[in-house]
């Protein structure tokens, strides 16, 4: 048994066993209407945390896609309400500004040899200061095309709807899977997050592949923003506040290892989805209040991050004990 | 140099930045530095700064030492909504002052504690292990204050945010005397040479002898105590404990005022007194907006700006970089040393 | 030496140099390999072995010298670009991703792509078809990391070889495997020899040298010793160019007779720890200085640890006078008085950024607790005081110990140990990277210490040293306590024939 592969089982036994905890509970929970809820509820943190996933894989992390999630909301409404675009064009020039903010973090990373964690509080900084900058105040979308997007769902046996962000965010995550393990760069990603000397010995280009990174993750923030404006029909500046930390934690309840160098973007989809069903649990419930998402999820992390450590540890002892050299 | 002056110079850049932002400010109001006394209280926009940067000045303390051992907390935040939500749950049960603040404080130990038992036990990367409390701890929070905002007219504890002693505003009390007794016990003990050993070179200082687990959980410990000072503050201030917005991204503050204070996030030598001064500037900024009638959150803009500014000033990259000019200098120290007797 | 190639030299190395600030860390070598051929690199630490080989690969500028492969003078610019030239490198700690697949670490950078997406099938069906040529019958897929570090070792050869396929460089390929790895890492480059590739091989484990390498070269503090074909010399010969007296030196006295008569103090019973170093029986008495002697990888450092605490031991027991102690952690150890100054100083010993000042006083105030300051005054009278008597050259005792030179970094780690009054003190390699001066005058402190009371255990590769300072010798080869001279017979010759002596089991 490969032992990379226990996280990612250890989620999808997680996912199956909460969920049949809410059906023998509430049996209307195995619906696809609920699962289509549960696409289109968190279509916008599916597809931060593909980005994120990424990120992590390769070593760093990324604080700033809540902020640029709310930057784009703003950025896309004010646009709208003001120049009269269409909302497509408006889309390409966000996506641009969002990879190229992205990008921009990453270099500063690379040739700065700062950490992460520090650039990307300043991105997360400026770009939540950007939104404030364009508009305090919600700003509502109203236009056609929004309608017609919103309205527009495939309906599933047994009356789910898929609407279209939901299905988005399954098209990020199977292109993200793609990318991961079918491309050189995907490979390259795991690589830098094994170590970044060795990844250097052995050709990896790692400035070209850390700026990729992180303008990946600013694209799919970009898009996720696109996706909240559609879900919310509004652009709001205080909107997503820690929803980087919601990413953070789907990515690492789906199996990704923390410190970087494995993980799966199937694993993230199943993290997305085990804190999605807490939350729906608790709307079944009733009695139950929001905090205890909170609650559970830290528990969850705890669990993951020292069944990781000890999985770390294990392997690391059964190579010491064929090593112990000086 | 004596020792006075080499402090001075430690300082020296965090004190002149200072100067500079308060002197931006008063530029532009000149009225700034006017303080009067009214029923035995000072009041004017300086005491304001002093008070109103009291929870990340008091949360900067606790991560000063953190960073110095090349950790971080990220949990600090979290920490001051649980220990504010502790203070405003145990005053509205009806237990005295006392017994609330003990029960607060203690909360605040019990999760440095954790946090100090997954970094140096568990040996968890220190920005891994305090994410666990990072976004379990409002959720605890929520629990103890059941999701409402938990109000309390309690005047005793209230004291603690709006009261003052000897004119100043009690945050600003506390926050001073924390700072000092906190960078009393580590300069006048041996803590302070131990945990920067600690955050310079672990293994070297665990093979001197010293009990770098024991220090390792210290640390976190005394951060969360700061927490939980911050929180009941934070709860006093607003007569009510709000598990959602309490300390919400103050950690961040807290980050940056140590950054700021000329502390390295790789650990080592680190100086109390600059991140307090740390604090202050980045609360001076904040007034200084606010006085100029710029929506406060312009405020993150300057922040971000702030860290870049660092980052590039504090980069390995460029100091090797400023290393290769001032290299043939150091070599020739070098020889110089070897030659002469 | 300079012995004259039949068939033109695969790679050729005349008078690379390389300088470091303060040190030649390599002086003229001159080096030859053939193709076809096993080339052991021999020395010890600091002998210049890497060093050489970071010239051959790029990794570092040589200030003088050529290198010719196949005739044709190369100037590789890196790892990689050595790699294009055909130099691959191995190296001990394996360079491989362990959370990669082997197929990926195989073929990083080079994976075989169908339109633009990699084939996973095509690399798995080629990682098979590479990894069977060398005897390994395991599933691409898996992670590199849940392989022993034999396979990785292995992987890493295949990667080298697909990559560059004309020289293969191994540092220390053997030094975590057990004898049956060995046997196949053995077959393995015998059939890369067979192919034509010439393989430099470095190693301190003399049987393993002789079983493989077709010539020996022997380097010693950046010099080169000599280049010898391996069939036409022994173990004794090889081992007194790895560290015997050289050639000028006039023959020295042998050891100090007058052995410390009184009962050992310290007694350690059936010590050790399993895969670091075999159990072994130690006492120390007091005012004795006892030498240990060995091949560098042989155990003598990990007895050193294991004593110390920092590697906690699983047999035996420890007993100062009479009295059986823990001996669990460094804190143990220094609690019943025990120093030690590690042979890295830069990683376990000093305190980089701290000054002098604090770095001499750093044992003693955490044996003290620190609760209980040494007080600001008596700190700096120590500091003085150890500088003015070990004769530390630093501006003052607040400068940051990182800024001083090698020789007087060591001279600051005695001072810690000494300020904390030691009945006990143990140096893994004392005088190693530091000038002459300083050399003589750590020697003479050794003397000094041991003729005030105090014990030492001192680990050594300058034979001469030992003899001239030890009360006995004990000889470690493969982890093991394999011989202990006394007195008169404390002799470079000794030395060099108990740790030359062929691999016989074990024995205490």
């Amino acid at each position: 048994m490969n032992s990379r592969f226990l996280p990612l089982l250890a989620t999808v036994a997680i996912f199956i066993l909460a969920y049949a905890v809410c059906y023998a509970q509430f049996p209307a929970m195995l619906s696809t209407r609920v699962i289509g809820n549960l696409f289109t509820d968190n279509a916008f943190l599916g597809i931060i945390a593909v980005g994120m996933t990424f990120v992590i894989i390769s070593g760093g992390i990324d604080l700033s896609v809540g902020s640029v999630i709310a930057f784009s909301g703003v950025f896309i409404s004010v646009m709208l309400r003001d120049t009269g675009l269409h909302p497509i064009p408006v889309f390409a020039v966000l996506l641009l500004i969002t990879t190229l903010f992205g990008a921009a973090m990453g270099a500063t990373i690379h040739f700065l040899e700062m950490p992460a964690f520090i650039v990307t509080l300043a991105g997360m900084f400026l770009a939540r200061g950007m939104a404030y900058v364009l508009s305090i105040d919600s700003v509502p979308i109203t236009h056609d095309f929004y309608s017609a997007i919103q309205s527009f769902y495939w309906l599933m046996p047994g009356k789910g709807r898929l609407t279209f962000i939901g299905g988005l965010m399954l098209v990020v995550f199977i292109a993200g899977m793609l990318v991961a393990h079918r491309t050189r760069f995907g490979t390259n990603v795991y690589a830098l997050g094994g170590g970044t000397h060795t990844a250097q010995l052995m050709g990896v280009p790692v400035a070209r592949t850390t700026i990729a990174i992180y303008a990946l993750s600013g694209f799919l923030a970009g898009l996720s923003g696109i996706v909240f404006s559609i879900y919310t029909s509004a652009g709001y500046s205080l909107a997503t506040v820690g929803v980087e930390l919601d990413a953070i934690a789907a990515v690492v309840i789906g199996g990704t290892l923390l410190t970087g160098g494995s993980g799966f973007i199937a694993g993230t989809l199943i993290g997305v989805l085990i804190m999605g069903l807490i939350q729906i649990y608790i709307i079944f419930d009733g009695t139950l209040s929001s905090w205890w998402t909170k609650i559970v999820v830290g528990m969850l992390l705890f669990a993951f991050i020292v069944l990781q450590k000890g999985l770390v540890w294990f392997t690391g002892r059964n190579r010491a004990s064929a090593a112990g050299t000086s | 140099m004596s020792g006075t002056a080499r402090f001075l110079r430690r300082i020296a850049p965090q004190l002149i930045t200072l100067a500079f932002v308060l002197a931006l400010i008063s530029v532009m109001f000149p009225g700034f530095f006017n303080i009067s006394i009214a029923n035995g209280r000072l009041y004017g926009s300086p005491i304001d700064i002093l008070n109103r940067g009291a929870p990340v000045a008091l949360l900067a303390i606790g991560m000063t030492l953190v960073i110095a051992t090349r950790g971080i907390d990220l949990s600090v935040g979290a920490v001051m909504a649980i220990c504010g939500a502790v203070s405003a749950w145990g005053i509205t049960q009806g237990y005295d002052l006392g017994s609330t603040l003990l029960m607060a404080v203690v909360a605040g130990l019990v999760c440095g504690l954790w946090n100090g038992i997954l970094v140096s036990f568990l040996g968890i990367q220190p920005i891994v292990a305090t994410l666990i409390l990072m976004v379990a701890g409002r959720g605890i929070a929520q629990l103890i204050t059941e999701g409402a905002i938990l109000t309390f007219n309690d005047p005793n504890l209230i004291f603690f945010g709006s009261g003052s002693l000897f004119t100043l505003p009690m945050p600003v009390v506390i926050w001073i005397v924390t700072g000092l007794l906190i960078t009393w016990i580590v300069r006048r003990t041996a803590l302070g040479m131990l945990i920067e050993s600690v955050g310079i070179n672990l293994r070297a200082s665990t093979l001197a002898g010293i009990n770098s687990r024991v220090l390792l959980i210290a640390v976190y410990v005394t951060s969360g105590f700061c927490a939980a000072l911050a929180g009941i503050i934070a709860a006093a201030d607003i007569r009510g404990a709000d598990a959602n917005n309490a300390g919400l991204w103050l950690e961040l503050d807290a980050i940056l005022a140590v950054v700021i204070g000329g502390t390295s996030l790789l650990g080592g030598r680190f100086s109390l007194i600059a991140s307090l001064i740390g604090a202050m500037i980045i609360q001076a900024v904040n007034t200084g907006i606010l006085l100029s009638g710029f929506p406060p959150e312009f405020n993150l803009v300057i922040k971000a700006a702030i860290i870049l500014i660092i980052l590039v000033v504090q980069s390995p990259a460029l100091r090797t970089g400023m290393a290769f000019f001032r290299k043939p200098r150091q070599t020739d120290v070098a020889k110089k040393e070897t030659v002469t007797q | 030496m300079s012995e004259v190639a039949n068939s033109r030299p695969l790679l050729r190395a005349t008078g690379v140099t390389k300088i470091f600030p303060g040190t030649v860390a390599l002086d003229h070598v001159d080096f030859t390999l053939q193709p076809a051929e096993v080339h052991a690199l021999l020395g010890e630490n600091g002998a210049g072995k890497s060093t050489l080989i970071k010239c051959l690969t790029g990794a570092y500028r040589r200030d003088d010298g050529d290198i010719l492969l196949n005739g044709e003078p190369v100037d590789p610019r890196g790892t990689l670009d050595a790699q294009s030239y055909g130099i691959g490198t191995v190296y001990q700690e394996v360079n491989l991703l362990p959370n990669l697949s082997v197929a990926e670490n195989l073929f990083l950078g080079h994976q075989p792509t169908r339109f633009g997406m990699i084939s996973g099938r095509e690399m798995t069906r080629r990682a098979r078809e590479t990894l069977s040529q060398y005897g390994l019958d395991i599933d691409p897929a898996r992670s590199l990391g849940d392989f022993s570090v034999a396979v990785q070792q292995v992987i890493a050869i295949a990667r080298a070889v697909n990559l560059s396929g004309k020289v293969l460089i191994l540092d220390e390929p053997t030094a975590s495997l057990d004898s049956g790895e060995v046997k196949m890492l053995f077959d393995i480059i015998r059939s890369l020899r067979d192919r034509g590739i010439g393989i430099i091989f470095i190693s301190h484990f003399l049987d393993q040298v002789f079983e493989i390498s077709d010539r020996v070269t022997v380097l010693r503090n950046g010099r080169l010793i000599g280049t010898e074909d391996a069939a036409n010399i022994d173990r004794v010969q090889l081992v007194n160019m790895m560290l015997g007296r050289e050639l000028e030196h006039e023959t020295r006295e042998t050891g100090k007779t007058d052995l410390a008569p009184g009962a050992p103090w310290l007694e350690f019973d059936d010590f050790g720890k399993k895969g670091r170093i075999a159990p072994f029986d130690l006492k120390i008495r007091p005012g004795e200085v006892v030498g240990m002697a060995g091949l560098l990888g042989s155990g003598r450092t990990e007895t050193a640890e294991t004593l110390f605490g920092a590697v906690t031991h699983d047999s035996g027991t420890a007993r100062s006078r009479g009295e059986e102690i823990e001996l669990r952690s460094p804190r143990d150890a220094v609690a019943a008085g025990f120093g030690f100054c590690p042979e890295d100083r830069k990683i376990d010993g000093i305190i980089a950024d701290l000054s002098v000042r604090e770095n001499i006083i750093l044992a003693l105030q955490a044996r003290i607790g620190w609760a209980r300051p040494v007080p600001r005054r008596r700190q700096a009278e120590m500091a003085e005081d150890f500088i003015r008597r070990l004769d530390i050259r630093t501006s003052d005792a607040e400068k940051p110990v990182g800024l001083l030179s090698g020789g007087n970094q060591q001279k600051v780690l005695l001072a810690r140990w000494l300020a904390t009054n030691p009945k006990f003190l143990i140096l893994d390699e004392p005088t190693r990277g530091i000038d002459v001066g300083a050399h003589a005058e750590i020697i003479h402190l050794i003397e000094e210490l041991c003729a005030e009371g105090m014990s030492l255990l001192v680990i050594s590769s300058e034979l001469d040293e030992l003899v001239a300072y030890s009360h006995r010798v004990i000889v470690v080869r493969d982890r093991h306590h394999v011989a202990e001279l006394v007195g008169a017979d404390i002799t470079t010759d000794n030395m060099v024939d108990a740790i030359a002596s062929a691999h016989n089991g074990s024995a205490t």
